[in-house]
């Protein structure tokens, strides 16, 4: 079996994503080379064959021109397997390379059993057990499903690719984060909200049991979006990356972008009318209860 | 201007699943069923766009058997103009490409200038079918835009990237944009709009003169996941699970002092 794994790399630094689909080749046993629109200046750790292409001749975004190298390395490897992150990266070019080489995609994998592959469904509540009729197959893999067991290690026989600057798209920058206000990273106690709350006044029931148990509050991602908390209070993927002593979920499902931002925490309460939630998955407690009740009679309790 | 958004029907994520008798996805028995997520920001945007554009219209397309209809009203009644419905029972079993070559069987004629589609739905969650649909159109696509403006003549797009970063990204129209959450503030529908909505264009085709291609990834079971971690279960009595929580904290954290 051989496999071509897709590095990212972001602002000139390579992305951990990429040495979890070294994790998953070394788990299926299979052979692997890589691929990156990246720079010489920072190669990935791997002891194989990279296929390099300067990103400031192909551009950061740039999707068209990715997938042409890419095409051309597919050509060069002919694996029966390429495997990318589930990441911004990763979702946006494994369908275009899956189209172009009539493939089937395998999005968000989990777990590999035989020839099988795991995906998540409905926000993973489900499991489904998929494979692709093809004879090529692309896949996805979920952030932090497959981890390298140590550090990872070696250098790479770069081959160099000869990108083409021509875009449909222009990319035109990066945006970073509004910086300031919380830092949620250096707080001990962290309790946050999810859509659970059910409207923007019963934030302040987190905000009074965050006080109480002296940390700061912090919010999913539907509360940020729905405007009910500042950006700079989102634990996530897509917000800050938190380990605290004592984290509080409070209404929250268990979207994985949530645990991805959470999971490290000490100790995880939930608190949350559904039992199934997926916030379960990684909950120390599970607290089966209405937040209006009991969100108050617990920062009554707290402050006795 | 002629945009297209597709949108999908799926449960409401807080419902208790059940598995159909093959074992191969969910019953859809006893489901609320709602407008995916995302698909609600595809429509908010498509109607944005065309209400700043003029002369433009909205159409909304969907798979599914005939209760897919009911998110489609939604839409409508949001504001979209017209419906498309692609009738199908046993949509539930076709793969993102299959449903990908459908929808581009029919939009291949109709040239729209814009297509929005949520970025993946929120029961399969494969983030395919968008990108798959512009690849068979032919057309530039951007997925996961949380920045949407249009200058009359070209876009410029926010994509949402990891840890709150963003790329900025200009495109010109015919072009496809996949949703992110956050995108605009999806507005709701109102009553004279849901009544107005009752008397719009609502056609279903067949998918069966659309579909002309084999799935490329088959499903061979769905299943409940092994509660792998999984700590204590607290239910009862609000009191008493104050207490119980309380003892637990100071027990295993050094929070409480």
């Amino acid at each position: 079996m051989k496999a071509l794994l897709i590095a990212e790399s972001r602002q000139g630094k390579i992305l951990p994503g990429s040495y979890e689909t070294l994790a998953f080749a070394k788990k299926i046993g299979a052979e692997a080379a890589m691929f990156l629109v990246g720079s010489e200046n920072a190669l990935p750790k791997f002891d194989g064959r990279l296929y390099l292409a300067d990103v400031a001749e192909a551009g950061e975004y740039n999707p068209d021109e990715h997938l042409r190298l890419l095409l051309e390395v597919v050509a060069r490897e002919n694996p029966q397997l390429v495997v990318l992150s589930h990441s911004s990266y990763g979702w946006d070019l494994a369908p275009r390379l899956a189209l172009a080489l009539q493939a089937g995609q395998i999005s968000e994998v989990v777990a590999c059993e035989g020839d099988n592959m795991v995906v998540p469904a409905c926000n993973s509540k489900l499991q489904r057990v998929v494979r692709a009729q093809s004879g090529l197959t692309v896949v996805t893999l979920q952030a932090g499903a497959f981890s390298l067991p140590g550090d990872p290690a070696g250098t790479p026989t770069v081959e160099k690719l000869t990108a083409q600057a021509s875009a449909k798209l222009e990319f035109a920058g990066y945006e970073e984060a509004e910086k300031g206000g919380v830092d949620l990273s250096k707080a001990e106690v962290i309790v946050s909200a999810g859509r659970g709350i059910g409207k923007p006044e019963n934030l302040a029931m987190v905000e009074a049991l965050a006080n109480a148990l002296g940390g700061e509050y912090g919010a999913s991602r539907p509360v940020v979006d729905s405007g009910w908390a500042e950006h700079n209070r989102q634990v996530g993927s897509t917000g800050q990356t938190v380990a605290p002593k004592l984290y509080v979920a409070c209404g929250i499902s268990g979207a994985i972008q949530h645990l991805a931002g959470m999971k490290k925490s000490d100790f995880v309460v939930a608190i949350n009318t559904d039992r199934d939630a997926p916030i379960g998955e990684v909950a120390d407690v599970l607290v089966v209860a209405d937040l209006k009740q009991f969100l108050p009679a617990l920062t009554a309790r707290l402050q006795k | 201007m002629k945009i297209l958004v597709c949108i999908k029907q799926v449960p409401d994520m807080e419902s208790r699943f059940k598995l159909n008798a093959a074992g191969t996805w969910y019953s859809d028995q006893d489901l609320a069923w709602r407008m995916n997520e995302y698909d609600e920001y595809a429509v908010e945007q498509a109607i944005q766009l065309r209400d700043q554009a003029g002369n433009a219209e909205v159409v909304v397309l969907s798979i599914g058997p005939d209760r897919v209809k009911e998110a489609m009203k939604k839409a409508l009644a949001m504001g979209a103009d017209r419906g498309v419905h692609i009738q199908d029972d046993a949509s539930y079993g076709k793969d993102s490409y299959q449903i990908a070559s459908a929808i581009a069987a029919y939009a291949g004629e109709q040239n729209f200038d814009v297509i929005f589609t949520g970025m993946q739905s929120q029961d399969r969650g494969s983030a395919q079918v968008g990108l798959l649909l512009a690849g068979m159109l032919g057309l530039p696509a951007v997925t996961t835009i949380v920045g949407f403006e249009y200058d009359g003549s070209k876009a410029t797009v926010r994509r949402e990237l990891e840890g709150g970063l963003k790329s900025v990204v200009k495109l010109s129209f015919p072009a496809l944009l996949t949703c992110q959450l956050g995108l605009n503030t999806p507005r709701y529908p109102t009553l004279p709009n849901i009544m107005k909505a009752k008397k719009k264009e609502l056609v279903s085709l067949p998918i069966a003169d659309l579909l002309k291609v084999e799935a490329l990834v088959a499903t061979s079971a769905t299943r409940f996941p092994e509660r792998k971690g999984g700590g204590l279960i607290l239910e009862g009595d609000v009191g008493e699970l104050t207490e119980k929580l309380v003892a637990m904290l100071k027990e295993k954290t050094t929070v409480l002092k």
